[in-house]
């Protein structure tokens, strides 16, 4: 990261920012749609150029030469390692264990990092029909660790989830650790959300805790868009801001439509 | 088309049109609503545009997914409008995740009675479908879930090319076609192009469907428009965005509907009508070949 004085950036900006830095070190990364495609690609151009990035659609170690739009595009094709078979790509790849990271988006999340991607309201007569599971429920337990980058408002960070899609640390780090544990699973869980105003890490009980305030963020306005009393962490620190040249990438190169940023 | 889909496409036919967003057969989706199919299930693991505009034309009494929306963009008014208001009438729905739904074809094309999977755990999904079922490992080392088999009546792919006896040969994302394929009784094969045998035998390995299990081969170039074709054409992602505001309000979908499926008598006027200007927008920007194999000749 650089220390030049950056220029004026917008919330998504530092959370699409903050979720690629979250990538450095890591090996392997399954791509969701959305929030974690802009992030992921943005990583592969700064903090982690050997990342290796999964696509559902079937593409082990893609070079996107553009942002795609959806995860389904003919640039994650050209020039990638492998195109495999989607059966392939969730039976060996992800069931098989060689996903180090799932990045996955969320309409809602509680405080243990379970998440709802499937309705509002009640499944049999939602007020809001959302997408559904896709591949997160499968991501949720066989990747090694699971990454959330989402905008954090009331209706989103909520006391309870209307449906769970996808595990998180269920009731807490105890149940789910038996759990995970008796049921074999590869995961460890969710490791990280990156939202709009700050980074949130799990605590060993399994609830998340705000590490970091995004600047312009205040914790005010933490408390006024989370359907709990949230666990601020007693060495919260300000996330550095954006550098310049990646502001630059995230405009010029990865989103010139404002598709993501807007 | 027209002959393939009368032929082969009947009322209350359990019907998947795959292609994960590569490859979608939006030709054939329009012919089924140009014949004004009914009380169709449609399967398919992304319903995308091609169900938003079928279910609008009022093909489908229930719809099997794993993910429902305009990837990227937003969602598919037409369903959501069913699911949420039960209007203009209800429509039923099965829902899986992405691998729940592979491995359904899976099961389907393999002749088995289930597919297992390390997934579901913990998820309220099997709550919502209570067709899938968890099960006991008969070697005693836990549990995994299980989903049924998924037969379709009739498949529907894109494919880049096949030869006449419906040989069939894809790159790029490669989705769930083949198993979809041999899971389902009947099956279509939309092509780009119709080539001879002898380039089908010149790279046997790119073979994903044998012929032995198609029943039409249809040659309509563009078929696949506003997904795409692997070296063809691009995805027309100003399309799939300015779907958003045509789906959102029934009226302008109707309206859609009318102008480009209805008062269009195939998928050449319908390329005639996107104009060629669109068309060549859409060619990919340089060539990217691949490598030569040599298979080598064993006599």
């Amino acid at each position: 990261m650089t220390d030049e004085p950056t220029s004026p950036f917008s919330k998504s900006e530092m959370m699409i920012v903050a979720a690629a830095r979250e990538l450095a070190g890591q090996r392997v990364c399954f791509v969701g749609v959305g929030l974690p495609n802009i992030a992921v690609n943005l990583a592969k151009r700064t903090v982690a150029p050997d990342l290796e990035l999964v696509y559902e659609a079937g593409v082990f170690g893609a070079r996107p030469a553009r942002l795609p739009l959806s995860i389904g595009d003919p640039t994650i094709v050209t020039g990638s390692t492998a195109v495999v078979s989607m059966h392939e790509l969730f039976a060996f790849y992800l069931q098989g264990g060689l996903i180090d990271v799932g990045f996955l988006g969320a309409a809602q999340i509680d405080r243990f990092g379970n998440i709802n991607t499937t309705v509002i309201g009640e499944y049999g007569h939602p007020k809001t029909r959302l997408p559904g599971s896709g591949g997160a429920c499968e991501i949720a337990i066989n990747a090694r660790e699971v990454f959330v980058i989402m905008r954090q408002s009331a209706r989103s960070f909520v006391e309870r989830i209307d449906f769970r899609t996808s595990p998180g640390n269920l009731g807490g780090a105890e149940q789910a650790e038996r759990i995970r544990r008796q049921g074999g699973w590869l995961g460890r869980g969710p490791s990280v959300v990156v939202t709009d105003l700050g980074i949130w890490h799990f605590d060993d009980d399994g609830e998340m805790r705000l590490d970091f305030l995004h600047p312009g963020a205040t914790l005010e306005e933490i408390k006024a868009t989370i359907g709990w009393a949230p666990r601020i962490s007693d060495r919260l620190a300000g996330t550095p801001p954006p550098p310049t040249d990646e502001l630059r990438l995230i405009r010029e190169e990865l989103d010139p439509d404002g598709a993501y940023t807007r | 088309m027209q002959d393939a889909i009368a032929d082969l496409v009947r009322d209350g036919d359990t019907v998947a049109i795959e292609g994960f967003t590569h490859l979608i057969s939006f030709a054939a989706g329009h012919e089924i609503i140009r014949q004004r199919k009914r009380d169709l299930t449609l399967a398919r693991m992304t319903p995308d545009l091609i169900y938003d505009q079928m279910i609008a034309g009022g093909v489908a009494r229930k719809l099997i997914f794993s993910w429902l929306g305009n990837p990227g963009v937003g969602g598919l008014g037409a369903i959501r409008r069913r699911i949420e208001t039960g209007e203009p009438a209800p429509l039923e729905v099965e829902e899986y995740s992405h691998f729940g739904m592979v491995g359904r074809y899976t099961a389907g094309a393999a002749n088995l009675p289930f597919y297992p999977l390390r997934s579901y755990f913990e998820s309220d999904l099997p709550v919502a479908n209570p067709l899938i079922r968890e099960l006991e490992s008969p070697y005693g080392d836990g549990k995994v879930f299980a989903v049924p088999p998924l037969k379709p009546d009739v498949t529907i792919v894109h494919a880049q090319r096949a030869d006449a006896a419906g040989n069939t040969q894809v790159w790029g994302l490669l989705g769930c076609q083949k198993e979809a394929a041999f899971a389902a009784d009947r099956v279509i094969v939309v092509v780009e192009e119709l080539v001879d045998e002898a380039v089908v035998r010149a790279d046997p390995n790119r073979t994903i469907i044998p012929g032995l299990i198609v029943d039409a081969v249809v040659v309509e170039p563009f078929g696949a428009h506003p997904s795409y074709v692997q070296g063809a054409y691009d995805r027309d992602n100003r399309f799939y965005l300015d779907w958003d505001a045509i789906t959102r309000d029934e009226a302008a979908l109707q309206a859609w509907l009318r102008d480009w499926v209805y008062d269009v008598d195939g998928r050449a006027a319908y390329i005639e009508k996107l104009g060629p200007e669109r068309v060549a927008s859409l060619r990919p920007t340089a060539s990217a070949p691949s490598g030569d194999v040599d298979y080598g000749q064993y006599t």
